[in-house]
């Protein structure tokens, strides 16, 4: 069977590739089973998905810091410190929500400008410049809701960030479906379809390696009854959320920037070979604080979603967001040597994070126990990428 | 007949688009050196990874036969178990470590619970003294020169009672001197009884070293010449390895006589830091468009650190001095810099700092401009494709495809992505740091074709070599520089190799 003989071939050689989304079936499949259907009923991946937004947006981030061979500790609490500044700015100050957002965006990649210039500058080792970063925001929070403890957002469009989903279209047929999402469901596969047999024509036509016909087509069918069972599931329950639309616009944007543009180029030659990088005219600083400042704005991204989503800012807000987007970034598929991963993988690897932690609540298992699973499965992510580097 | 010691049978290895080795046959005597030789990727660091374990028994098909028994290595530590020992292409010592711990790393000497350093010094010391290497075993081996690092390695293998030693390209990154030296290190190693396996592209060497010289081409074997019996000649040895005669590698040009200064360089000092002393001294030179120039002298002679404080010092080094490009005073803060400027530096390391190993052949040569193939930022593919696909034809790369990983390329092959980056980057002044080094005799004639194609287009090449023939057959004019000074500037006419040894032993 030339057929099964292609598909170990290409699975084997591509594993990096694919064990996530192996990863992330085996989970699901056992905690399907595990809950007797009630993690895969529509309510559940609805939330599933938004919980796994604010990660997913810090994983984006974290998989280009560590392509660039640096580590960012602190963004988890530099979430929860910009969602409380957020929460201050609208509750207390009363800036209309048009301009919090912005603003907090952009305070958020001056911060990531800091442990910037700490390592590029000073030659800090990142791990120990976030570290102290990670302290001095979990001190910030504590000291912005001092006073106050949790500060309650009342503001509907902010909050609609984390719990509202796009509005449907009236046309009467399938009254149960969110017609809406079922419609740009459709339109992401015809889309995905479209590009990858544009992708595979040119390949052939430069006389590049593509995957067998077979093997070919079982990946479009694998990956569009992904996003059509995806779709079917959300639009069973009440939609697209919002959150799921800001993710998918942010890993639109970055996987374009970093596979296709000169900037991105740059940034996983600064991973693949820093010295290279710069004898051939990169300026590795200017990489490095780009690449700092861009995960402060996404740190600053999840605060908002994390707010938004809870309706307050809390002061235990980001506490470990941080492990679940560097796990994020690995089961991702990105390389502890550098100069390897694609953004894309990351939102997968948020995927497996909020899923563990959603199966396990559901299944009443204590925070404990939660804890060392998510451990484990960092560290296991992490001897993955090991053991299948030189492939 | 005697057993021969080794016996490699219809040896066939592939890669992924690659037969890097088609039905390889050959035999090495008892007490030989045995001198492998072909062209870049024609599969001799293949047939040796097979024979040392790199590449285990099952991911290869064929036979070896050490001393008449069946070997079949799934690990390096199965093949040193036996007597077999390989001193990489590339240095595998670590540079922090003190010359003793990397003699000994793996292979620790144990009194019972921990390591016993007396006797492992005692025993690097031994080692040190057999293979003639004077120096405190407890420096640490990144303050050694290559030459002595080479050494090093040697002495680490003989520390495993090796019976067959395997080198792949020893003397590629050492100056005259320490090659000579190793040669008869050799000698005396076979006087001892050690077999030795020794890959190298220079010529000249398997003249003066070897007893039978065997010769790939394209993964398979040509022939197999007796030095006794008056079958090596370098005549003969280029022809087999090529396929065709050359007569003179060193092709013929007019010597170009421009007064257009392109590069001027004055009263050029550089402080380094971490060494804490001048690493160059009041260097003065100058480049005129369409000449070659040749910047001759030994290993460490401050020619590398000239090249890249010129090249936007990423070393950070502190300079003074002046430098002129196209008669305008000019300073540059970064590469980027000088890149803008027109100038390219094509790295004596490529590893180290001239490509990026874990990106493919097309993405390493576009990565220094990538400007001119996109538009607002965005990368053209097609366009990128299209130059790719150029370079890889006019240089001749050896690939089975642009997208294949440049660390899968054989050594020279590398070389030539690392030339071709550069030439994308279409500089008005070239820099080639020792552009030939790890080069067959094939693609030697095919880079200095190219080069003579460049400077008759106008452009100004500056090559750092230490390869004498290289600067006398390629240069119009000469600079010496020994220990961070120019010794000397001789005009091609002036120069014989006498008078560049004399001058580049100056200081
Ligand atoms: N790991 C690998 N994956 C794919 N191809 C490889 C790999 N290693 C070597 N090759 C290919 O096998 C062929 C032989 O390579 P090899 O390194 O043995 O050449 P070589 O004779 O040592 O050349 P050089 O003189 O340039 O060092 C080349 O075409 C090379 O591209
Ligand atoms: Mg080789």
């Amino acid at each position: 069977m030339t057929f099964i003989k292609d598909f170990q071939h290409v699975l084997k050689q591509n594993i990096r590739e694919y064990g996530m989304f192996i990863a992330l079936f085996v989970i699901w499949a056992v905690f399907a089973v595990l809950t007797e259907g009630i993690f895969i009923s529509s309510r559940n991946i609805s939330n599933l998905l938004n919980q796994a937004g604010y990660i997913a947006v810090l994983g984006v981030g974290m998989t280009l810091i560590i392509v660039i061979r640096h580590i960012d500790l602190s963004v988890g609490f530099m979430a929860g410190f910009l969602g409380a500044v957020a929460a201050i700015a609208m509750s207390f100050w009363n800036w209309p929500v048009y301009i919090v957002i912005p603003a907090i965006l952009l305070l958020g990649l001056l911060l990531g400008f800091i442990p910037g210039f700490l390592v590029a500058q000073m030659k800090i080792p990142a791990f120990v410049a976030t570290l102290a970063a990670f302290l001095i925001y979990r001190g910030a929070i504590l000291v912005v809701t001092e006073g106050t403890g949790t500060i309650i957002i009342s503001n509907d469009f902010f909050n609609a960030i984390g719990n509202g989903f796009i509005p449907d279209i009236p046309i009467g047929i399938l009254p149960e479906m969110h017609v809406l999402t079922l419609i740009l469901g459709i339109i992401a596969i015809a889309f995905y379809i479209w590009g990858e047999l544009k992708a595979r024509k040119t390949k052939r036509a430069y006389n590049f390696e593509v995957l067998s016909r077979s093997i070919f087509g079982l990946k479009l069918a694998f990956v569009a009854a992904l996003i059509g069972g995806m779709t079917w599931v959300l639009a069973g329950y009440n939609g697209l959320s919002w959150t799921v639309v800001i993710v998918l616009i942010v890993v639109g944007i970055y996987s374009f920037v970093s596979t296709r543009t000169v900037i991105g180029r740059h940034i996983y030659a600064v991973g693949g070979n820093p010295e290279a990088a710069e004898l051939s005219g990169i300026n590795v600083k200017k990489i490095t604080y780009a690449v700092f400042g861009q995960m402060g704005m996404l740190a600053a991204l999840s605060g908002i979603l994390f707010a938004s989503r809870l309706q307050s800012a809390t002061t235990t807000a980001g506490t470990l967001f941080e492990l679940d987007a560097i796990a994020a970034a690995f089961v991702g598929g990105v390389s502890a040597a550098g100069g390897v991963g694609k953004v894309t993988g990351a939102v997968i690897g948020a995927l497996v994070m909020a899923s563990l932690t959603s199966g396990m609540n559901l299944m009443g298992i204590g925070i404990s126990y939660q804890y060392m699973v998510r451990g484990g499965v960092l560290a296991a992510a992490v001897i993955f990428d090991v053991a299948t580097r030189n492939r | 007949m005697t057993v021969p010691l080794l016996e490699m049978r219809n040896i066939t290895k592939e890669f992924p688009g690659v037969k890097a080795l088609d039905d390889v046959s050959f035999q090495v005597a008892k007490g030989d050196i045995h001198c492998l030789v072909g062209e870049n990727g024609a599969g001799k660091s293949t047939l040796m990874k097979i024979l040392s374990g790199v590449y285990p028994h099952g991911k290869y098909s064929g036979d070896i036969l050490f001393e008449g028994n069946v070997q079949k290595f799934k690990t390096i530590s199965e093949s040193e178990a036996v007597g077999i020992s390989i001193i990489y292409q590339e240095l595998a010592l670590v540079p922090e470590m003190t010359v003793y711990e990397n003699i000994f790393v793996g292979n620790e000497i144990s009194n019972g619970f921990s390591i016993d350093w007396n006797e492992t010094i005692k025993r690097a010391t031994e080692m040190l003294a057999n293979v003639q290497l004077d120096v405190n075993p407890a420096v640490q081996v990144k303050d050694l020169g290559v030459g002595k690092q080479q050494l090093v390695e040697i002495a680490k293998a003989l520390s495993k009672d090796v019976k067959l030693l395997i080198l792949d390209e020893p003397t590629s990154a050492l100056n005259e001197h320490d090659v000579a030296n190793l040669l008869g290190l050799l000698r005396g190693l076979k006087e001892q009884g050690v077999t030795c396996i020794m890959i190298t592209h220079k010529l000249q060497e398997v003249m003066e070293i070897a007893d039978k010289v065997t010769v790939l081409r394209d993964g398979k074997t040509i022939c197999t010449l007796d030095a006794h019996a008056g079958e090596v000649s370098e005549q003969a040895l280029i022809k087999h390895m090529v396929g065709r005669e050359i007569n003179n590698i060193y092709p013929k040009r007019e010597h170009i006589r421009s007064d257009e200064v392109v590069l001027e360089v004055k009263n050029w000092t550089a402080y380094d830091s971490t060494v804490g002393r001048d690493i160059l001294s009041d260097v003065d030179f100058n480049v005129k468009r369409g000449e070659i120039i040749g910047f001759a002298g030994l290993m460490g002679s401050g020619r590398t650190e000239l090249a890249l404080s010129l090249f936007g010092n990423p070393e950070g080094y502190k300079i003074k001095g002046e430098m002129f490009v196209n008669g305008r005073l000019t300073h540059f803060p970064h590469p980027q810099d000088a890149i803008s400027a027109g100038l390219a530096y094509v790295s004596e390391d490529r590893k180290q700092n001239g490509l990026i190993l874990i990106q493919d052949v097309m993405q390493n040569i576009t990565l220094a401009n990538l400007h001119a193939i996109a538009k607002r930022s965005v990368i053209d593919e097609n366009a990128e494709i299209a130059i790719a696909n150029k370079y890889r034809e006019s240089l001749n790369i050896k690939t089975p495809s642009i997208e294949q990983t440049v660390s899968n390329l054989s050594g020279g092959n590398q070389q030539k992505v690392s030339l071709a980056k550069w030439l994308f980057s279409n500089p008005d002044i070239l820099i080639l740091d020792e552009p030939t080094r790890g080069i067959d005799v094939g693609a030697k004639l095919e880079i200095y074709t190219i080069m003579n194609q460049l400077v008759e287009n106008g452009m100004s090449i500056i090559m750092i070599s230490s390869e004498l023939p290289e600067i006398l057959g390629m240069s119009d004019r000469i600079y010496v520089v020994s220990s961070g000074e120019i010794t000397g500037e001789l005009p091609i006419e002036d120069a014989t190799q006498e008078s560049i040894m004399h001058l580049a032993t100056r200081n």
